[in-house]
Order: structure tokens, then C-alpha cells, then sequence
């Protein structure tokens, strides 16, 4: 697991039914590209976050698959509908098998 | 500065390399878009790509994309040692087909969008972003 | 005629960059809606130096960079004070506390950032914002110092900024500290290096102006521990003088030496009445 990965999430608390909403995340992963080399020369290897979901009660809003041009700390910002009131999932896949989580419940 | 046989061919070699790279960068993108598309054509009208004109550090430049409608847009940048950047499949609880980002550019280069429409075709967008050096600090 | 012309036509030419050379923007820096101090006259101790007005760095970036500070969310250096959050209620060290033990909140340390570096009359030393907080773990908790540009370091340095700003910053060079005041500004006007280049060559005779593409500022440090868009991370004052010193070619002092300190004591008071932004957001 990479270490010091802390996600963030800005959900607004309360919408009415059936608002787009902004949804903003930014997670703290160095997103190593594959490309830089180290000290010796030898190249460090890639190590990303290569998928974010995000989800409202079970329905998907947006599934980014992620390459290693995305910047460290990657950041999304999207809109979702609020049908009604229930819990935002959100989900990090790192390269190493980790999975990093977030939830966030809205009152309708 | 006077060459040897030996370092002319190298020299030449090498310039002749630097000429087919960046074909071969190209080729990439080429082929990222294929795989997207399924080798449909693609219309220009659809899809908004907003890059800055001037990113001031390559490390992080923040793009949006929009594409009403869309199920899927897909960001290459066409001048990165890999083109791929990320990929935006949207849900049914999608408010708008658009999202943003920061991105990685390796150096002055096309931005590109490609979004596939609710009607199964594709169009593509693109932007140049210079990417500059900096003086002190780099 | 022709060689007037001439002349003419290249001071023309000489001048029109000057025209073009970017100043700072006009526009106004507000962080989640509270309008920070980014541009005021300068403080009465730069009477000397040419420069009426003070700006943040803030002012001579480009707009998608200045977004980016805007919003506590957007952000990047915010994660790391998320990080010295858990830090800070983390207890560690033979005498068994965290910060919150003696600290409470780390609301409690506002105004701090504003007024450091700050000369300890007990310790009878001068000490930067690093200084104290190691001094703290060491004599107080019972704990190891943090590495002084660490990311530890420059996540607390981050927090304890946050609680900072809006306020303007605020450092005494009277009494024990003018001896310091003194030393660093006689740094800031040294040229190092095999480009000879002193601080003020850049940020006090050419802020506004271009070196290659960088735009530069004046030099003021209201804004650290900054985001760096380069290194992707949190950077410290010490850091970025080590930088600037390298890139002049010269051999630079350490992070966290007597030169270093006397020279921050000196650049911190050169931005007396600007808000504390820390972290910012920079290229």
C-alpha cells in the first residue's frame, strides 16, 4: 500500500431532489509515472492509481480509468444527480492492489 | 570541427532516429484512438476540450472536457511518452457529461479529447498547450 | 539620418519588451471568500529599496495556478494538513503526549505563523516556526525531532500557517532580533555564485520581469510552506533559498543554518502587512 494516501472530498450536505450537485476529490498518492529515474539510473516504476469510481445508493455517476499522465495528488472535479437522500461511495485503485475509500451521505 | 567517418554515422543515425520518434509517438495516439472508436470516423462537433493556452508548470495543468450526451471521453496527450491520460465513462447518475482534471505534459504539445455521443458516433477536440521552462527553480 | 533613425528605432525596440513585461495582476485574492492582504504599501524599513509597494507572490502567477489557492478544497497543500491533523493528536514520545495535550486545537496557534521567526528570550536563540516545533517535541514530548525540511516538518509548518491566515505577517527586527535583520539583509544583497546574482538582483530590481519564462515575484515568503506545481509538494522557506542559491551555481548554506535563519528573518519582515497564505499555491 502506498503510504500517506488520505483521500478528500467536497460533497455539498444537503440537495433537493433530483440537483445536480459538485462533486470534487483530490487524493494525496505521488502517482509514481514509470518514467523517472533514480539516483543510479535505474527507472523507479510505475505505481498509480489506474481507476476512480464513484457511486450514489449502488448507481454509478462516473467510472474515470486513470493512466500515469494524471498528476500527482489526482484530482477530479464532476456533477451528479441527487435523486433522493443516501450515501456518496467513492473509490481509489491503486497499481499494488490497494483500494482507498470514502463515503458521503446528502440529506434531500 | 572535423568528423570522423565514424562519428558522422553516428550523428546521422541518430538525427534520422529523432525523425522517426516522434512518427512513432503518433502511431501511439493513432492506435489509442482506434481502440476507442473501433475505427469509426470522427466528427469535430460534440466534445469541449478547455486546456490553458500557457501551462506554467507541466506537472499539473488543469483541463475540463464536456460532451453533452456522451457515454464516454477519452484525453490522450499526443506528445507524452505514453498518450494515455484518463479516460471518463459517465453513469446514469451522471448530472453532466463533463469532468475535470490535472494532467502531466511532458512538454509543449496537442491535447486531445475524444467522446463517444449517445448516438454511437465519436468527435474529438483539441488544444495546444505550451509548456514552458522556467529560469530560476526550473 | 539613417544611423538617428536607427537608434531611434532600437530604443523603440529596447523598450516596447518593458511595456510588455508583465507587472503583477490587478485581480484580488480571496481564500474560501475572506479577502487576504496581497498587495500594501511597503513596510517604513524598506524605505531604501525602491519598493513602495509590497505583493505576494500570488499576484505574478498565471490564472489557472491562482485558482487553485482559492478554494481550501482545490487546494493540494491542504492534504498535507490533513496529514498533521492526525499528527498533531498522535502522542508520541517518553512523556506519553501529542500536540492536543498541551495545544488543545491547533486553533489555539493562531497569530503564531504571523510573528515567526521569533527571537526565544528563554532559550536566548533566535527560532523559526521548524525550530520551535522540534524544540517542542524534544523538550516536551519526549520525542524525535522531525528532520527539518521534512515532509513531517512542512505538513505541521502547514497546519500551523493555516491558523495564520488573513492575519498579516508581523515579525519584530528590534532589540534581539535586529543583529538578525542585519545579517540577512546583508545576504539578500550578496551576489553568490558563479552567476553573481543576489536576491535583490531578481526580486527587488527585476520582479514583473521575466527570467526565460518564470515570472518572477518579489521574493515574499507570506505564502510559505508553498504547493509547488514542480515538485508536486510542500516546500519550505529554507528550501527555496537552498534553491535559489544553487541556481546562481554556488555552494548553498544548509537548511536550518544561522545564515538561513538570518536571512528569513530579514525576507519574512520584507512582507510585513501581507496576509499569511500559507499553504499557497505556486509554479
Amino acid at each position: 500500500m502506498a503510504s500517506g494516501v488520505k483521500p478528500r472530498v467536497k460533497v455539498p450536505k444537503s440537495a433537493s431532489a433530483g440537483e445536480a450537485i459538485v462533486i470534487k476529490t483530490l487524493i494525496s498518492h505521488p502517482m509514481e509515472s514509470g518514467q523517472r529515474k533514480d539516483s543510479s539510473g535505474n527507472p523507479i516504476p510505475r505505481s498509480i492509481i489506474n481507476r476512480f469510481t464513484c457511486e450514489f445508493n449502488g448507481q454509478s455517476v462516473i467510472d474515470i480509468t486513470m493512466e500515469p499522465a494524471i498528476s500527482t495528488n489526482p484530482y477530479f472535479e464532476f456533477e451528479a444527480t441527487v435523486p433522493e437522500a443516501g450515501d456518496f461511495a467513492f473509490t481509489w485503485y491503486d497499481d499494488d492492489g490497494s483500494v482507498y475509500n470514502d463515503t458521503q451521505s446528502i440529506a434531500v | 570541427m572535423d568528423f570522423t567517418r565514424r562519428e558522422t554515422l553516428a550523428l546521422t543515425g541518430a538525427a534520422a532516429l529523432t525523425f522517426v520518434l516522434p512518427f512513432r509517438a503518433n502511431a501511439a495516439v493513432d492506435d489509442a484512438i482506434a481502440n476507442f472508436t473501433g475505427g469509426a470516423a470522427v466528427g469535430d462537433a460534440g466534445v469541449e476540450l478547455t486546456a490553458p493556452e500557457i501551462a506554467e508548470n507541466g506537472n499539473t495543468v488543469p483541463i475540463s472536457v464536456s460532451a453533452p450526451g456522451a457515454t464516454a471521453i477519452m484525453i490522450l496527450a499526443a506528445g507524452n511518452p505514453t498518450p494515455g491520460v484518463a479516460t471518463f465513462n459517465f453513469g446514469p447518475l451522471a448530472a453532466s457529461q463533463s469532468a475535470s482534471t490535472r494532467m502531466r505534459l511532458a512538454g509543449t504539445q496537442d491535447v486531445i479529447a475524444i467522446a463517444k455521443l449517445a448516438d454511437g458516433s465519436f468527435a474529438r477536440s483539441s488544444k495546444t498547450v505550451k509548456v514552458t521552462i522556467g529560469g530560476c527553480g526550473g | 539620418m539613417k544611423y538617428k533613425a536607427m537608434t531611434a528605432f532600437a530604443a523603440l525596440a529596447i523598450s516596447a519588451p518593458m511595456l510588455f513585461a508583465g507587472g503583477a495582476d490587478d485581480d484580488t485574492l480571496s481564500i474560501d471568500g475572506e479577502v487576504m492582504i496581497s498587495k500594501t504599501a511597503a513596510p517604513a524599513h524598506m524605505a531604501e529599496t525602491g519598493i513602495d509597494t509590497i505583493i505576494s507572490g500570488w499576484h505574478f502567477r498565471e490564472d489557472d495556478t491562482q485558482a487553485m489557492q482559492t478554494d481550501t478544497f482545490d487546494n493540494p497543500g491542504m492534504i498535507a494538513v490533513d496529514q498533521a491533523i492526525d499528527a498533531w493528536n498522535t502522542v508520541e514520545g517518553t512523556a506519553e503526549k501529542s500536540c492536543a495535550s498541551c495545544h488543545e486545537g491547533p486553533e489555539s496557534l493562531a497569530g503564531v505563523r504571523a510573528v515567526y521567526p521569533k527571537w526565544n528570550a528563554e532559550a536566548g536563540e533566535m527560532r523559526t516556526l521548524a525550530m520551535q516545533v522540534n524544540n517542542c517535541r524534544t523538550e516536551q514530548m519526549g520525542a524525535e525531532a522531525y528532520k527539518y525540511d521534512g515532509a513531517q516538518m512542512t505538513a505541521m509548518e502547514a497546519l500551523i500557517s493555516v491558523q495564520s491566515r488573513g492575519m498579516p505577517v508581523n515579525v519584530a527586527i528590534d532589540g534581539p532580533a535586529a543583529e538578525y535583520y542585519e545579517k540577512g539583509k546583508e545576504i539578500y544583497y550578496t551576489r553568490y555564485g558563479q552567476l553573481e546574482l543576489s536576491c535583490a538582483n531578481c526580486h527587488e530590481q527585476n520582479y514583473g520581469n521575466y527570467i526565460r519564462a518564470d515570472h518572477l515575484s518579489q521574493g515574499q515568503i507570506n505564502g510559505f510552506p508553498t504547493y509547488r506545481l514542480k515538485n508536486a509538494g510542500l516546500v519550505q522557506t529554507h528550501n527555496r533559498f537552498r534553491g535559489c542559491i544553487r541556481d546562481t551555481r554556488a555552494e548553498t548554506f544548509a537548511v536550518g543554518s544561522p545564515e538561513f535563519i538570518a536571512l528569513e528573518v530579514y525576507v519574512a519582515s520584507r512582507g510585513n502587512g501581507l496576509s499569511v497564505e500559507g499553504p499557497s499555491v505556486r509554479q
